[in-house]
C-alpha cells in the first residue's frame, strides 16, 4: 500500500493542532476557571474566594462549588434589567449599524476598482487613534457646552443645549461610531464580490432598481449582513466603555454591573457567574449563524 | 422545414427594429460608428465579429443597459431613448447566464412573470410550461450550483423567454457548452424560436453559429457593420477580405486587373503563369486596379495530371501538407511563390487508389464562377 511520507503526516497532524492548542490554552482553560469561580464563594481573602483548588482534596474541591451565584441572580431583578436592557441597546445599535453601514459598503463596492483600497483603508483608519481617547473624544462633543450644540446654536438651529451626553442616544452614536467599521466590511466583501450581472438580468426581467435591490441584493448580501451584526452586536451586549463613558446613571448595561461586582464589590464570583450568564446568552446567535451559514453553503456553493 | 422568409427584400415591410446613425463612445474608444440597421419580426438575426468590434455594445443598447451617443433606437415605432431596461419588451440572455444563486430553477423562471403582477396560477402554468419547453420539469426545485453547464443554459433561456418578450437578445449563448452540445443546442434554438415565432438576435463570434442558426448575419468589424446579408450570400459573396477572410477558409490571391473580355474579368496575378479569368459581374473595375480574388478552397479542384493547354484559372504548386479530417481532407499546397493554399476534396469513397501523397507536385484549378474578386 501507498505510505505518505512522515514528514507530511506529522505536518498533516500538527496544522489543525496549532489552532486547537491555541484554543484550548487561552480560550478553554480561562473560560473553565471563570466557571471554576462562578460556583465559589465570596471571601475577604487572597484570592478573593473560596474554594481555591487544591489537588490534596479535590473531592472536598469539588463539595464546596455552589449554585449560589444563579440563585443570586435570579433573584434580583437588576441582573435580569440590566440584561434585558443590554440586549435591547445592542440590537438598536446593530440596526442602526446596518442602516448606517449598508450605504457606505454599497458605495465603497460600486466605487471604481482603483479607489476601493483606499477607501478601505479610510473605514480602518480611526483605528489607528485609541480606542478610548476616541470614545472621551465624543464627551467633548456631545457636552452641554461641547462642539456640537456650539454649532446649532451658532447656527440658530437651537436656542437650548441638547442634553446629549449621559443618556441612551449617547450609548448608540458611540456604539454606531466605534463598531462601524465591524459593519462596514463584512458588508463590503460579500458586496464586491457580488456580480453586477444579477442586477442587470433583473432589470432585464421587469424589476426596478428599488425591487432589485431587494430581492437580489440583499438576499445575496445576507452573509455579510449576519456576519457584521453578530460581530457588531456580540460585543456590543457587553459593552462597559461606552456606557460608563458616554451613559447616564440610568443606563443600564450588564457590562457596567460586572464591572461594578468586580471591582466596586470585589465580588469575583458573582461578577464571574455574569460573565457567563453573557457567554451563554451570546452563544444562542452564533448557533443561529453557523447554522444559517451551513444552509446556506449547501445552497449556493 | 424553414418557410421562405425575407421581409428584409420586401421594400414595404416594416421593420421591427431599427438603428438609425446610432454611434456610441466610451472615452475616446467608439463601439458603434454610425450604425444603421433593421432588424424585422420573427427574424433570427446574428451580429458576428471578432471580440472588441462592438456587437455587444449594439445588444446593450437594445437591452437598455446602454444609450447611444447619437442617434435613434426604435422597436416597434416607439424611440427607446430613455426608456430603463425593466421597461422594454426585450429580454436578454446573457452569456455568464447571469442565474440566480439564491433561487431555484423555477423561482428564477417564475422571476420576471412576478414583476408584471401575474396572478400566481398563471405563473405556475408559464414556468411549467417553460420548463417543459427547455426539459428541465425534473430539476425544477435544484438550484444553479446543482446544475451542469448545459443544464444552466436552458434555465436562462427559459427564465429569457418566460415573459414572451417582443425580441430575445442572446449573449454568445452557446459560447459555455462543448462542441458537441453546442451543435445540438443549435438546432433546439432554431426550433424554439420556429415555434415561438419570435424575433432573436445572437451575438457570437463563431461563424458557425451564426452560419447555421441565422437568417440574417450582421458582420461587424471595429464598430462598423461590415455587410448584412443571408448566410449563404455572406459566404459566397463576401463584400471584403475581412469577411471573406472571417467568415470560413478562403484563399486569397492578389492581382491586378487587366480588362474585361465577354464580361468576364482577366486578372494578372503573380500566382499564376496565365492571367485569371473571374465571372463576378457586379462588380466594376478598370484597367490596373489592383484586386484581390478570393476562392473557397471547396471550390478548387486539385489533381495530379496537367489540365491540358485550353484549361482557365490553373495553379501549379507542390503538396506541402495533407489533413485527412474523415469526411474531408484537407491539402496545403505551396506555390512557387511562397504561397500557400488550401484545397479540400470530399472523401466521397472509401477507398482512392493512389492517392495525392506529400510532396507530390499538382495542378490547382476553379472554375471562373468559383472566385469573388474584392477591391482593395
Amino acid at each position: 500500500m501507498h505510505k505518505r511520507p512522515l514528514t507530511r503526516r506529522l505536518s498533516e497532524g500538527l496544522v489543525p493542532a496549532v489552532p486547537f492548542l491555541w484554543l484550548c490554552l487561552l480560550f478553554l482553560v480561562p473560560f473553565l476557571i471563570v466557571l471554576k469561580i462562578s460556583l465559589s464563594d465570596p471571601a475577604i481573602a487572597q484570592p478573593p474566594y473560596r474554594p481555591v483548588f487544591d489537588w490534596s482534596d479535590i473531592a472536598g474541591f469539588f463539595s464546596q462549588l455552589n449554585l449560589e451565584n444563579y440563585e443570586l441572580l435570579v433573584g434580583d431583578d437588576l441582573y435580569l434589567r440590566a440584561l434585558l436592557s443590554s440586549v435591547r441597546i445592542a440590537a438598536v445599535s446593530t440596526l442602526l449599524l446596518l442602516l448606517v453601514g449598508f450605504p457606505i459598503a454599497y458605495a465603497m463596492a460600486r466605487a471604481p476598482e482603483r479607489y476601493r483600497s483606499l477607501l478601505v483603508a479610510l473605514v480602518i483608519l480611526p483605528f489607528w487613534t485609541s480606542f478610548l481617547i476616541r470614545i472621551y473624544a465624543w464627551i467633548a462633543i456631545l457636552k452641554p457646552d461641547g462642539f456640537l450644540n456650539q454649532v446649532l446654536m451658532g447656527a440658530g438651529l437651537i436656542s437650548e443645549p441638547l442634553g446629549i451626553l449621559n443618556t441612551e442616544t449617547a450609548v448608540f452614536i458611540g456604539i454606531v461610531y466605534a463598531y462601524l467599521p465591524f459593519m462596514v466590511l463584512p458588508l463590503y466583501a460579500t458586496l464586491e464580490k457580488m456580480d453586477d450581472t444579477l442586477l442587470e438580468a433583473a432589470l432585464d426581467l421587469g424589476s426596478t432598481p428599488w425591487r432589485s435591490f431587494w430581492t437580489i441584493t440583499v438576499p445575496l448580501a445576507m452573509p455579510g449582513i449576519l456576519a457584521g451584526s453578530l460581530l457588531c452586536f456580540i460585543p456590543a451586549v457587553g459593552e462597559f466603555v461606552i456606557p460608563d463613558l458616554l451613559g447616564g446613571s440610568e443606563t443600564l448595561m450588564i457590562g457596567r454591573q460586572l464591572w461594578s461586582e468586580f471591582f466596586s464589590n470585589r465580588d469575583w464570583p458573582l461578577a464571574s457567574s455574569v460573565a457567563i450568564v453573557l457567554l451563554i446568552i451570546l452563544v444562542v446567535p452564533i448557533v443561529i449563524y453557523r447554522d444559517a451559514e451551513a444552509r446556506r453553503v449547501e445552497n449556493v456553493r | 422545414m424553414r418557410r421562405t422568409f425575407a421581409p428584409w427584400s420586401d421594400p414595404d415591410a416594416k421593420p421591427l427594429i431599427r438603428f438609425e446613425n446610432v454611434t456610441k463612445r466610451f472615452g475616446d474608444a467608439v463601439a458603434a460608428d454610425n450604425l444603421t440597421l433593421n432588424i424585422f419580426e420573427g427574424e433570427f438575426f446574428c451580429l458576428l465579429g471578432p471580440s472588441g468590434c462592438g456587437k455587444t455594445t449594439l445588444m446593450r443598447m437594445l437591452a437598455g443597459f446602454e444609450f447611444p451617443s447619437e442617434g435613434v433606437i426604435t422597436l416597434a415605432g416607439q424611440n427607446l431613448a430613455g426608456v430603463p431596461p425593466y421597461r422594454r419588451p426585450v429580454n436578454m440572455m446573457f452569456q455568464s447566464y447571469a442565474l440566480f444563486p439564491h433561487m431555484s430553477v423555477e423561482k428564477n423562471i417564475a422571476f420576471g412573470l412576478k414583476q408584471d403582477g401575474l396572478p400566481k396560477g398563471e405563473i405556475v402554468a408559464r414556468v411549467g410550461e417553460m420548463l417543459r419547453l427547455v426539459q428541465l420539469e425534473k430539476l425544477a426545485r435544484r438550484y444553479p450550483s446543482q446544475l451542469s453547464g448545459g443544464q444552466r443554459q436552458r434555465v436562462a433561456l427559459a427564465r429569457a423567454l418566460a415573459k414572451k418578450p417582443k425580441v430575445l437578445l442572446l449573449d454568445e449563448p452557446l459560447g459555455a457548452l462543448d462542441k458537441k452540445l453546442r451543435e445540438e443546442t443549435q438546432f433546439e434554438l432554431m426550433d424554439i424560436q420556429h415555434d415561438l415565432g419570435m424575433t432573436f438576435i445572437v451575438v457570437t463570434h463563431d461563424q458557425e453559429e451564426a452560419m447555421t442558426m441565422a437568417d440574417r448575419i450582421a458582420v461587424m468589424d471595429h464598430g462598423r457593420i461590415v455587410q448584412v446579408a443571408t448566410p449563404g450570400e455572406i459566404y459566397e459573396q463576401p463584400k471584403t477580405r475581412f469577411i471573406a477572410e472571417f467568415v470560413g477558409d478562403v484563399n486569397i490571391l492578389e492581382g491586378h486587373v487587366l480588362g474585361q473580355e465577354n464580361g468576364l474579368w482577366r486578372v494578372q496575378t503573380p500566382s499564376a503563369e496565365v492571367p485569371l479569368t473571374i465571372d463576378d459581374p457586379d462588380e466594376v473595375l478598370h484597367s490596373g486596379q489592383a484586386v484581390a480574388i478570393a476562392v473557397r478552397p471547396e471550390k478548387m479542384v486539385i489533381q495530379r495530371e496537367w489540365p491540358g493547354p485550353d484549361a482557365i484559372n490553373v495553379l501549379t504548386g507542390e503538396v506541402w501538407d495533407i489533413g485527412y479530417l474523415g469526411d474531408w481532407t484537407v491539402y496545403r499546397v505551396r506555390l512557387a511563390t511562397g504561397e500557400i493554399l488550401r484545397v479540400t476534396r470530399a472523401n466521397a469513397s472509401r477507398f482512392v487508389e493512389n492517392p495525392i501523397d506529400w510532396d507530390e507536385q499538382v495542378y490547382i484549378t476553379f472554375a471562373p464562377d468559383a472566385a469573388v474578386i474584392l477591391a482593395e
